[in-house]
């Protein structure tokens, strides 16, 4: 059996609801967008309900604590149908009384969860480091993020503890959406295409504080002159740094 | 030249000249955001590697690289015709702030030349300083190199501001240091590593009574060992910083591969000469082992073993020494155990260790814990080992793992470290 669910995490747990309610231990969940029909399989939409979402995470929480909770939804956050299928295994074994699944590390689902938790955690580790912010001519600090997986949701009490005193905005222009933080809330975002193109060639519309770009050269410069040319190792480098991440990284520009 | 250009230059000048100092660690400090901007990661951040692959975490600069004094194996030595240039107060402040935040970096590594005398160039350094957390409240990281022979009081007073405060041992021993710097001694640098990690602990033990104590270096000190410039052997160095570990309990021993940068001196190697990075490297990992394996140095290095192997790491080696100890059996040998197979590291052990309770281990799941299988199946037996035909002696099994899988260890070699042999 097939459960398809709209690709949202609350219909990803109404799957899990779906099960128990149905006693079908056998079921798989799989994402709208993703699924590809099985003439051998039989198949069920399953409607996204809040509140049998909410009576799952609550579930979850109660008898098993918050961090599996949020290594649950880290897991979802990978956008991999792969690991989404193994967070649900796990659900489900939990939900049947074997406790201590996680620990299981033989087992290949558990296994897959793990190391699907530990990419999605350096992602959300890198993008910490690698976010880079322009300063508008208003205060504003803006950056643009194209990550792996969608962590944006991971790092916001990061930067909103962090940088507490001036307004930013993080924009994911993979998943068209951002936040953005006023210096008292954070709120999320969306911007339509015509805008975003602007964000991205900068300066268009957003005008630069008159020492952003002198900031940008300094960084550069500091950059090149804290290298140590008789260590050169530049596959080291590009293992740490990854070529996709340089679009953003202003110190690999130019 | 104008402003932007005269900074520019400055940067370049004082960055330049501060990069050999190898720390970049942002860790340790647990500092919050108390209304202003900027925390510090517990467990620190690379913001960047530069393309030598060293993490970017600070803004590693100098005050100053006017000095007094003349080391022969420091770029800012009095006698060396390089340009200098000294920052004002105000422009560290400023290139701190607007680079923190943009989120370039984790904070500032401060140090300087000294001008003029110790105190007045400590003097500034504390300046800066404050002016970051109080006037700017700044909340980041800050490192302070502290400045040989500064007052105790300033210290003290700095140790109040800052996350981490170093001090360079500079040679691995006092013979190796009076050869190229006959004005610095070891004592220079014990007495304020002393002092300070007096402090650490007043004020640890008062937090514990009084809660709102303010924290005094709460990301402890550290220090730097040069490799290469001076003979020292790998066992000297490595007693040398199993002693400071132990006596004023430093978080880091930096081991830094000496870059040639003095021609004049033959006591140093002469430009030209490769930095001995896999030696530095073996360093690093007998370091690692030490403090997080539970190895005591005497079983790495010895007076009868005195210099770590090149071509494999400190663990393997130490493992052919002991062949007797091996194989472990997956299934039943304790953590700690486990922990020193090569090939093994400390995650992968853990999950060994989960595992195992939920039934006994085949090859298969090892293969997938993340351990290095093709250098580890020489030391261990799991469920469904075969038993080996004859047990190999090591330099026959040090070839089979030099040779198969694991080219990592002859590439190394081929790239860095021809001119040693
Ligand atoms: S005192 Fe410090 S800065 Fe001055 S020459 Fe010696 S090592 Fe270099």
């Amino acid at each position: 059996m097939n459960y398809v669910f709209d690709g949202s995490y609350q219909g990803f747990l109404c799957c899990v609801f779906e099960c128990f309610e149905m006693k079908e231990w056998h079921a798989v969940p799989v994402a709208e967008g993703l699924f590809q029909p099985d003439i051998f399989l039989p198949e069920r939409t399953i409607f996204t309900d809040v509140d049998k979402a909410q009576r799952i995470q609550n579930g979850l929480k109660s008898k098993f604590g918050k961090l599996i909770v949020d290594d649950i939804y880290r897991a979802f956050l990978s956008e991999d149908p792969v690991a989404w299928q193994a967070a649900y295994y796990i659900m489900v074994r939990l939900f049947q009384g074997q406790t201590d699944v996680l620990e299981n590390f033989g087992d290949t689902q558990v296994l897959y969860f793990h190391q699907t938790l530990k990419k999605v955690s350096r992602e959300r580790h890198r993008m910490k480091a690698f976010i880079r912010f322009s300063k508008s001519n208003d205060g504003l600090y803006y950056a643009i993020i194209e990550p792996d997986f969608n962590v944006l949701p991971l790092i916001l009490s990061f930067f909103r503890n962090r940088y507490a005193d001036m307004p930013w905005i993080i924009y994911d222009v993979k998943r068209k959406y951002g936040f953005y933080y006023d210096t008292v809330a954070v709120s999320e975002i969306e911007i339509d295409t015509t805008e975003q193109k602007n964000l991205q060639s900068s300066s268009l519309t957003i005008a630069l504080d008159e020492r952003d770009e002198l900031f940008k050269r300094l960084w550069k410069q500091y950059f090149k002159s804290t290298n140590i040319e008789a260590r050169r190792n530049i596959k080291l480098h590009v293992q740490h740094v990854p070529k996709r991440y340089w679009k953003y990284l202003v110190e690999k520009q130019r | 030249m104008n402003v932007l250009e005269r900074i520019e230059e400055k940067l370049m000048i004082l960055a330049d000249a501060a990069k050999y100092d190898v720390s970049c660690s942002s860790s340790g400090s647990k500092r919050k955001n108390t209304g202003g901007i900027g925390d510090a990661s517990s467990s620190g951040i690379c913001h960047t590697y530069t393309e030598d692959g060293r993490c970017v975490s600070l803004l590693k600069i100098l005050l100053t690289n006017h000095c007094i004094y003349d080391c022969a194996f420091c770029v800012s030595r009095k006698s060396n015709d390089v340009k200098r240039a000294a920052f004002t107060v105000e422009e560290v402040v400023d290139l701190t702030m607007n680079f923190y935040r943009r989120n370039y970096i984790e904070g500032l590594f401060l140090s300087s030349g000294i001008f003029k005398n110790a105190d007045f160039t400590m003097e500034r350094l504390l300046r800066i300083v404050k002016k970051l957390r109080l006037e700017e409240r700044y909340n980041g990281y800050i490192h302070l190199k502290t400045i040989p022979g500064a007052s105790e009081e300033l210290i003290q007073e700095a140790g109040l501001y800052v996350d981490r405060m170093s001090i360079n041992l500079e040679m691995p021993t006092e013979a190796g240091l009076k050869l190229v710097a006959p004005e610095k001694s070891h004592d220079a640098v014990r007495k304020p590593l002393q002092f300070v990690n007096t402090k650490i602990q007043t004020f640890q033990n008062e937090k514990k009574l009084i809660k709102h104590t303010p924290t005094f270096v709460p990301a402890g000190q550290s220090t730097q060992m040069v490799i290469g410039a001076t003979p020292e052997n790998d066992w000297e160095i490595m007693s040398v910083a199993d002693e400071f570990y132990k006596k004023y309990q430093l978080k880091r021993v930096y081991y830094s591969g000496y870059i040639p940068i003095n021609n004049t001196d033959t006591n140093l190697p002469q430009i030209g000469t490769r930095p001995p990075l896999i030696r530095e490297n073996r360093l690093y990992q007998t370091d690692w082992l030490l403090r997080f394996y539970n190895f005591s140095l005497n079983e790495i290095l010895n007076p009868a073993f005195t210099q770590l192997d090149l071509d494999i790491d400190p663990k393997l080696g130490w493992a052919l020494r002991n062949l007797h100890l091996f194989p472990v059996d997956i299934n039943k040998a304790d953590y700690q155990t486990i922990i020193r197979v090569p090939g093994i590291g400390r995650g992968s052990a853990m999950k060994i260790v989960s595992a195992r309770k939920y039934g006994s281990l085949r090859e298969y799941q090892l293969k997938k814990m993340g351990i290095a299988y093709n250098r580890a199946k020489h030391f261990i037996t799991c469920a469904d080992s075969v038993t080996p035909l004859g047990f190999k002696y090591a330099p026959q099994l040090k070839n089979i793992i030099l040779q198969t899988g694991n080219s990592k260890y002859k590439q190394e070699i081929a790239e860095n470290q021809l001119k040693l042999f």
